[in-house]
């Protein structure tokens, strides 16, 4: 890993632009600017086309002989199944409305990451194969030839790209970089192009169930220590049921919640929350894994990793899903996933929470509940008891993740939630939260270390806005609903906002909640001492 | 930009030229029949087009709050649930380019401080180019309609109600030029667009501004005879095409680069008036986990059944506990 600048310097690195024009100037693969390539076996066991060594920083990238007949029928084939594409490709007008929206451009000033460059670097290619415009005019009608040099071009920028959809939000026709980016990673996936940390968790997750390669009993094994130290902290001893037939709901959450801090913390919130209130669940050990990197790789696989859930929910008769924190593990269920492998077993019904009687009608086809949607009808009807004071030490602001605002709207539930859980709560300046969120600068499978300076740089929006709030309101938690978030935020705010611990949002529910036949809580999740609650 | 400056400048000098050595009939005649025609060829072949390819997956953008609980207030226009709201929602975005207005710039301070600041320039001007546009396509009615119908009276007289001068400038004429004005100074100006900016963006720009101006110059400047030119244009609706005498050669350029203006808008970015409305990121209801959405391509589900992973992780998952659908006794007595 290269060693990373000050943010002072990172800063004042910020190149101006350059003054050749774009179609003159090539990326640099310099260390901390690329993914490393995904191994071959996992490639080839997944049955990606195109399987070889490779490496970004050499000369040849080894592509297949005909790699310019595959982009050329790739991409036609795209433009017939996407109308979304072929539209964008067409309508852009270069209005510039996009460019200061990418995180990644106010980061590293790069013009290739203003969205509309980064599109029209596939864009220009499209024209000169599939406009006549394109054809005679060439780079006049911005047309330009494809060769090697414009498939190194797109990797390093469309791996610049966390599919965010911000831009998409500004443009005045709805252009959207994630769909253009997603189709270009496609494209280049037919080539056997495809990065190490999204094709190592696709290979695990088709394997074992989750991202991490945990097996069934290592699965058990983690959740039952974790069931462990809730014990110490609350007292009470939770049994979670796996892999157990005939419950009402399966609950599904990426597997780094099992994993990793701090999200382990997130899922001992869980459990002890399904305690409380009674819940008729089981967990997956076959469905561990709510996020989709496949979703980072094509639309196939994402199809072909979601499927699981509804297999799972099918085979242990359960009536509908739940769904832990996570954001693009949300986009995929909220928009693709009916669609993808719909419609849903017979045997599920549309969600109804059993303890308040509460219908979800808006999740009445696909039968999947977000848990924050869940918890805060809990709580509405009162269902909780809550102790907020448990978190005065913390005052806490909310990261939304891209996702789940602005591919589903899921935008005032973990606010509800988190401010019944914690008396000092400040949002972050409204430019850079809600609809306008910006990326923690790691979504989309880019939450890869080698990659650190181009995260730091992405995360330099969202880093600064959260820097703003501890300076201003004394902010020391960012709370967030994702499982990429708690990964990538931790370091975030380290470099830019030293200082701010990052909690899954029912982190913070579980230290507020008042469980039956619990110990006097002193201790949070984490095992650290709740201030003012040592001795009373 | 050069290249569209002159590209333009030409097609004005061959007009020019072209009116004034016997090719009248040719611009004021033969050309529009022949621009019209492939402007709306052009136009419904594109829309075409672009609707063969399906929507596989419905992805709006959501700009606000969805609608779940009942007591969480939904945003109805920026994260539309119903069809209503998306019809909405369209207007919104077609008539008052809703997603500009949210337009902000960025900036790094010392400190350092990233700050936005609200950027509605490029909103109003884009509005304002497009009203006035399409106020004076509406004006430009007079010259196809006999007798003129009471609403075209009635916008003239407000769009010229400053009284200023003779024939009265009309406010539109003077707006359509800043707006032009300002989306061109835009492209030159600013780093970033300037950057972005191809042939393609300058073009209609200065075709645009060519189209305004040689209208300008021909009712303000050099007055061409207005009735001929209703002879000419009442002709042409009625398919019953003359050509009077003594039409000024302003017109023939004027008319010229309408003529250009429509042959080229099929076949350019100015399509975004028709893409618009089939840009799946707005025009789609949030309600995805509500109705199902249909691919039509949707490819068979290939996956790793569960009878798969149980096979491989049998014994681990009988050691530990785990419930399994079948023993490993079962297993092996199946083999």
């Amino acid at each position: 890993m290269s060693k990373l600048p000050t943010p002072d310097k990172l800063i004042a690195t910020i190149p101006a632009f350059p003054m050749e024009g774009w179609m003159d100037t090539k990326p640099e693969f310099k260390p901390g600017t690329w993914c490393y390539p995904a191994k071959v076996d996992n490639m080839t066991a997944l049955g990606m086309p195109n399987p070889h060594e490779w490496s970004a920083d050499q000369e040849d990238w080894n592509l297949p002989e005909n790699w310019e007949e595959i982009i050329y029928e790739g991409l036609k084939a795209r433009l017939a199944k996407h109308r979304s594409l072929k539209v964008f490709m067409d309508i852009c007008v270069r209005c510039g409305a996009c460019a200061d929206k990418c995180h990644f451009f106010i980061g590293t000033g790069d013009p290739k990451n203003m969205p509309v460059l980064r599109a029209e670097l596939l864009r220009s290619v499209y024209r000169r194969d599939f406009t006549t415009a394109g054809k005679l005019l060439g780079k006049l009608a911005g047309a330009r030839k494809l060769d090697k040099d414009v498939i190194k071009e797109w990797f390093y920028y469309f791996y610049q790209c966390t599919e965010c959809r911000r831009c998409s939000l500004f443009c005045p026709y709805g252009i959207d970089t994630a769909e253009i980016t997603a189709i270009a990673r496609e494209l280049l996936h037919e080539l056997g192009l495809g990065i190490h940390w999204i094709m190592e968790p696709v290979f695990n997750c088709n394997r074992t169930g989750n991202h991490l390669g945990i097996q069934p009993h290592a699965f058990k094994e983690i959740v039952e220590f974790l069931c462990e130290d809730i014990e110490t902290v609350t007292g009470i001893k939770i049994n979670p049921p796996f892999n157990e037939k005939g419950h009402e709901i399966v609950f599904i959450t990426p597997s780094g919640d099992v994993f990793a801090d701090p999200g382990i913390y997130t899922f001992m919130g869980y459990l002890m929350l399904f305690h409380e209130i009674g819940l008729d669940y089981t967990l997956s050990t076959y469905a561990s894994e709510g996020g989709n990197f496949g979703s980072f790789t094509t639309f196939d696989m994402a199809k072909k990793l979601n499927a699981k859930m509804y297999a799972e929910a099918e085979r242990l008769g359960s009536k509908w899903i739940l769904g832990g924190e996570c954001g693009h593990m949300w986009r995929v269920v909220h928009q693709y996933m009916d669609t993808f492998n719909g419609p849903t077993p017979p045997k599920m019904e549309t969600p109804k929470s059993p303890i308040t009687g509460t219908v979800f009608k808006n999740a009445a086809s696909t039968k999947m509940v977000h848990i924050a949607e869940f918890t805060a009808d809990l709580i509405k009807h009162n269902k909780l008891r809550l102790d907020p004071s448990r978190n005065d030490h913390l005052t806490v602001t909310f990261h939304d993740s891209c996702n789940p605002a602005r591919g589903m709207g899921l935008l005032e539930e973990p606010r509800y939630v988190l401010k019944n859980v914690c008396n000092n709560y400040f949002d972050m300046p409204e430019n850079t939260i809600r609809e306008q969120t910006f990326c923690c600068g790691g979504g989309s499978g880019l939450n890869t270390d080698e990659i650190m300076e181009i995260r730091m740089r992405g995360g330099l929006p969202r880093g600064n806005a959260l820097r703003y709030v501890q300076q201003k309101h004394g902010v020391n938690t960012m709370a967030c609903i994702c499982a990429i978030d708690r990964a990538t935020l931790p370091p975030l705010a380290n470099y830019w906002a030293p200082g701010v611990t990052v909690y899954g949002t029912h982190e913070l529910v579980a230290n507020a909640l008042v469980m039956r036949g619990e110990q006097k809580r002193t201790m949070d999740l984490r095992q650290e001492e709740l201030p003012g609650m040592e001795d009373e | 930009m050069f290249i569209s400056l002159l590209a333009v400048i030409a097609l004005g000098c061959i007009a020019w030229l072209g009116a004034a050595s016997g090719f009248q009939y040719l611009i004021g005649v033969v050309l529009p029949y022949a621009a019209v025609l492939v402007f709306i060829g052009g136009f419904v072949w594109r829309i075409v087009d672009w609707a063969k390819s399906p929507v596989p997956f419905r992805i709006p953008t959501t700009g606000g709050q969805q609608k779940s609980l009942d007591w969480i207030q939904p945003a109805r226009l920026d994260s539309p649930f119903t069809v209503t709201g998306t019809v909405g929602r369209m207007l919104l975005e077609v008539l008052l380019f809703r997603s500009l207005f949210r337009n902000t710039s960025v900036e790094i301070q010392k400190g350092p401080r990233v700050v936005y600041y609200s950027a509605k320039w490029l909103w109003l001007f884009a509005l304002l180019f497009h009203y006035c546009f399409l106020l004076i396509f509406i004006r430009h009615f007079r010259f196809f309609l006999e007798p003129v119908p009471f609403a075209l009276t009635a916008i003239e007289f407000v769009d010229g109600i400053m009284q200023i001068g003779v024939p009265r400038m009309f406010m539109t004429d003077v707006l359509v030029v800043a707006a032009l004005g300002f989306l061109l100074a835009r492209r030159l100006f600013s780093e970033k667009v300037r950057y972005i900016s191809l042939a393609n963006d300058y073009f209609p720009l200065f075709l645009l501004l060519g189209l305004v101006g040689s209208g300008i110059w021909m009712r303000y400047f050099t007055k061409v005879d207005i009735a001929s030119v209703k002879v000419l244009t009442m002709g042409l609706v009625t398919m019953n095409p003359v050509l009077p005498e003594g039409i000024g050669a302003a017109f023939f350029v004027h008319i010229f680069l309408l003529s250009c203006l429509l042959v080229y808008f099929p076949f350019s970015k100015l399509m975004h008036m028709g893409g618009v409305f089939l840009s799946p990121t707005r025009n789609l209801p949030n309600n995805t986990r509500a109705v199902r959405h249909v691919n039509p391509w949707n490819p068979p589900k290939k996956y790793r059944t569960y009878a798969e992973y149980e096979d491989e992780f049998r014994e681990l998952m009988e050691e530990a506990g785990l419930p399994v659908d079948k023993t490993s006794e079962e297993a092996a007595a199946a083999e």
